[in-house]
C-alpha cells in the first residue's frame, strides 16, 4: 500500500516511515512542507496520506488546508490528518464532504502503534477514524440534547465507540459482549435518532457523526 | 533685490506681519466681545431665578460664548501657543431651552472656565495692541509722515520728540520709526504668543488633569498586567514542576528499570514499558493542556476568527458566530480577545441557562467590537472577583473597554472593545509542528 507523509519535523517523518515501512507500507514520498503536498498527492495518487495540520512555511494549517483541497481535487481520496491538539471545528471540516476514508488522531495515538496501523489501514479502505478525544467532546456537547437523551448509557458507549472508527467485532471486544449485542444496540440507536439503518460500518459512522455535528 | 535675500527678509518680516494681524484681530475681539459676553452671562445668571428665563437665556449666551472664543481658539493656532477646545459634543436630546441642557451647561467645567476668562483676556488682549500698532507707528515715521504734518500743522510729536521742536527732529523719525518698525515685527509674535498663553491657562483642555488620569490608568493596568503575567509564569511553572516534569522523571525511571530487568524477568520489563508509555501519554495530555492555555494552537493556525468558531463548537448552547474583520488583530491582542471569549462563553454555559448565544467580531474606528450575548436568565455579577472582573482586567492591559447589560431575566450582553489596528495577513512567527 503506497502512502505519502507531510510532517515537517524530521524525527517525527522518519519515525512515521519507519513504523509504516515496518508494517508493510510503501512511502512513496514524505514532504515536509505544505506547498509540497498537493503536488505529491498528485503525482502519485497514493492509496492513503498521512499530514500533519501545522506545517511551513506558515506554520498554521496549511497541511489541513491540503487536504481539504486534496479532498475537492481527488475525491475520497484517503487521508489521515494528524494533530498535537484536536478541534471540533477541523474534524467538521474533514467530515463535510462525507465521502469517507478520513481519519483524524492526535499525533500521541501513533505511539500506540498497533492502533495508529489499524487506523491507517481502516482510513486507506475508507472508513473512518475519529480521536476519542474528538468522540468524546461531541458527546458531551450533545449529551444535553434531546437526541441523545433518550438513548441508554450503554447505547451511548456504543456510540461512541463507533464514531470512533471500531467494527463490530472490536466493540463487542472492548464492551465484553457479543457482537450480536452490539448490532442490537447500534439498531436501536439508529432507530431512535430516526436514521435508517445501514450495513455499511463506515456510512453509518459517518452518517452519526454527521449527524451529531449538526 | 535677490530672491534669496528677499526669502531671508520675508523669512524675518513674516510671523511678524502674521503677529501684528492677529494682534489686530485679538485686539478686536477680545475687548468688545468678551466685555458685552461677559456683562450678557452675568445678567443670564442673575436671571436665573427671575420667571425662569435665566435657565434658557443662560445656555443661549454660552452657546455665543463658546462661538467666539472658539474663534479666538482658531486665532491662536497660527501663533507658537495653539489652544485646544475642550468642548464636549451636545448630548443629542439637550436643545436649547430644555433643563437637561441647562443642567448639562452648568456641570460642564468649560463654561466656567470660560465665564473666569472673559475679562482677565480683555485685559491680557489690550497688550495685543502693542503688537497691532507698534508696526504701523514705525511705518508712520518711516514714511515722513510726522516730517509733512509738522510742515503742515505746526503742532505734531514723534517717538522721543514731543512736540517736534525743528526740522531735524522731524527727519529722526526716519530711524526712530525704522527700529519701532523693526522692533515691532519682532515683538509681536512673542506679544502674541504671551496672550494666547495665558488664554491657554482657561480656555485649553485641563491637560494636568487629563494627564493625571492617563498615569493614574497606566500605572494601574501595568501593575495588573505585571502581577497577571507573574501569576501564570507562577502557574506554568507549577503545572510543568508538578505535571509533565514529574511524568518525565517517572517516565525515565521505568524504562531505567525495565532496562535492567529485561534479561533477567522480560514479563516485569515488559510491564514497566507499559506503565513508561501510559505515563508518556498522561505527560503529553497535561502538556496540551498547558499549551492551550498558555496560546491556543487554533489561534496560531486560524487566527481570532477560527479560534472563536472553534471555541464556539465546544461549548453547550447553540453559539452562533459573526466575524467582519478585514485582517488580523495584533497576536497579542487576539490572544486577550480569544480568553476573553472563552471566559465568556464559560460563564454562558455555566450560570446563564441560555439556550441560544452569540458572539460578533467586527473592526472600525481603530477598535476591534467583541459583542457576547446569550438569552439565558441575566443577572451576571460583576464582583470583584468573578471571571468578568478578571476578563476586564485583562482588557485594560491593552486600553480596552468592557461594559455588561444582563437585566434580571436577561438578556445578557457583553461588549468589549480593544483598540488596535489590523494587518492584513497574519503570518504566525511561531515554528513547530501542530
Amino acid at each position: 500500500m503506497r502512502v505519502v507523509i507531510a510532517e515537517d519535523l524530521a524525527l517525527l517523518r522518519d519515525g512515521l516511515t519507519r513504523i509504516l515501512d515496518a508494517f508493510g507500507f510503501q512511502v512513496v514520498e514524505a514532504v515536509a512542507d505544505g506547498p509540497s503536498v498537493l503536488p505529491a498527492l498528485t503525482r502519485h495518487r497514493p492509496d492513503v496520506a498521512v499530514l500533519d495540520v501545522r506545517l511551513p512555511p506558515t506554520f498554521t494549517d496549511e497541511g489541513l488546508q491540503a487536504a481539504l483541497a486534496a479532498r475537492t481535487q481527488f475525491p475520497g481520496l484517503p487521508i489521515l490528518v494528524l494533530s498535537q491538539h484536536v478541534e471540533q471545528l477541523y474534524a467538521r471540516e474533514l467530515l463535510a464532504d462525507r465521502g469517507g476514508g478520513v481519519g483524524y488522531l492526535l499525533k500521541d495515538r501513533v505511539s500506540n502503534v498497533g492502533q495508529f496501523i489499524d487506523a491507517v489501514r481502516q482510513v486507506s479502505s475508507g472508513g473512518m477514524v475519529m480521536d476519542p478525544e474528538v468522540v468524546s467532546q461531541l458527546l458531551a456537547r450533545n449529551a444535553g440534547a434531546d437526541r441523545l437523551g433518550e438513548l441508554t448509557a450503554r447505547e451511548r458507549e456504543v456510540l461512541g465507540q463507533m464514531a470512533e472508527g471500531r467494527s463490530n467485532a472490536a466493540i463487542a471486544g472492548r464492551l465484553f459482549v457479543t457482537e450480536k449485542a452490539v448490532s442490537k444496540h447500534i439498531n436501536n440507536i439508529f432507530s431512535k435518532l430516526g436514521m435508517p439503518p445501514s450495513d455499511d460500518d463506515n456510512r453509518r459512522v459517518l452518517a452519526v457523526l454527521a449527524y451529531l455535528n449538526g | 533685490m535677490d530672491s534669496s535675500v528677499r526669502a531671508v527678509v520675508w523669512r524675518w518680516v513674516r510671523p511678524g506681519l502674521v503677529a501684528a494681524g492677529q494682534g489686530t484681530a485679538v485686539v478686536l475681539l477680545c475687548l468688545p466681545l468678551n466685555v458685552v459676553l461677559f456683562v450678557l452671562s452675568v445678567v443670564s445668571l442673575v436671571l436665573i431665578p427671575v420667571f425662569g428665563i435665566g435657565f434658557a437665556l443662560f445656555p443661549a449666551v454660552t452657546v455665543l460664548v463658546r462661538w467666539s472664543l472658539t474663534l479666538q481658539r482658531r486665532l491662536s493656532r497660527f501663533s507658537r501657543a495653539p489652544i485646544a477646545s475642550p468642548y464636549q459634543p451636545v448630548p443629542a436630546d439637550a436643545q436649547l431651552g430644555t433643563w437637561r441642557r441647562f443642567r448639562w451647561v452648568v456641570s460642564d467645567a468649560a463654561t466656567w472656565r470660560d465665564l473666569a476668562w472673559l475679562i482677565p483676556g480683555a485685559v491680557t488682549g489690550t497688550g495685543c495692541l502693542l503688537a497691532a500698532v507698534l508696526p504701523f507707528y514705525g511705518l508712520e515715521g518711516v514714511l515722513l509722515v510726522p516730517l509733512l504734518l509738522y510742515l503742515t500743522t505746526d503742532w505734531y510729536g514723534y517717538g522721543v520728540f514731543w512736540p517736534l521742536d525743528n526740522i531735524v527732529q522731524a527727519w529722526s523719525s526716519v530711524p526712530q520709526g525704522l527700529l519701532f518698525l523693526c522692533g515691532g515685527l519682532a515683538v509681536a509674535p512673542w506679544l502674541v504668543w504671551l496672550h494666547f498663553r495665558f488664554a491657554g491657562f482657561f480656555l485649553a483642555p485641563t491637560q494636568a488633569q487629563e494627564l493625571a488620569l492617563r498615569v493614574r490608568h497606566l500605572a494601574a493596568t501595568r501593575a495588573d498586567t505585571i502581577d497577571t503575567q507573574a501569576a501564570e509564569l507562577r502557574r506554568i511553572e507549577r503545572d510543568l514542576h508538578d505535571g509533565a516534569q514529574a511524568r518525565l522523571v517517572a517516565l525515565r525511571m521505568s524504562i531505567g528499570l525495565a532496562e535492567e530487568l529485561l534479561a533477567d524477568d522480560p514479563a516485569r520489563a515488559a510491564r514497566l514499558l507499559g506503565e513508561a508509555q501510559e505515563a508518556s501519554g498522561q505527560a503529553l495530555v497535561e502538556l496540551r493542556d498547558l499549551v492551550r492555555g498558555i496560546y491556543p494552537p487554533v489561534l496560531a493556525e486560524r487566527g481570532l476568527d477560527g479560534a472563536v468558531r472553534a471555541l464556539a463548537l465546544t461549548v453547550i448552547p447553540p453559539v452562533e458566530v459573526e466575524v467582519e474583520l478585514p485582517g488580523s488583530p495584533p497576536a497579542a491582542v487576539e490572544s486577550a480577545a480569544y480568553f476573553a471569549v472563552a471566559e465568556l462563553l464559560t460563564n454562558v454555559a455555566k450560570h446563564s441557562g441560555a439556550g441560544r448565544a452569540w458572539v460578533r467580531l467586527a473592526h472600525s474606528g481603530g477598535l476591534l467590537r467583541i459583542q457576547v450575548g446569550d438569552d439565558g436568565r441575566g443577572g451576571a455579577a460583576f464582583d470583584a472577583g468573578s471571571g468578568l472582573a478578571g476578563v476586564r482586567r485583562r482588557l485594560a492591559a491593552f486600553d480596552g473597554t468592557m461594559t455588561v447589560t444582563s437585566p434580571p431575566g436577561g438578556p445578557t450582553v457583553v461588549t468589549m472593545e480593544l483598540p488596535c489596528e489590523l494587518s492584513s495577513r497574519r503570518i504566525s512567527p511561531s515554528s513547530g509542528t501542530g
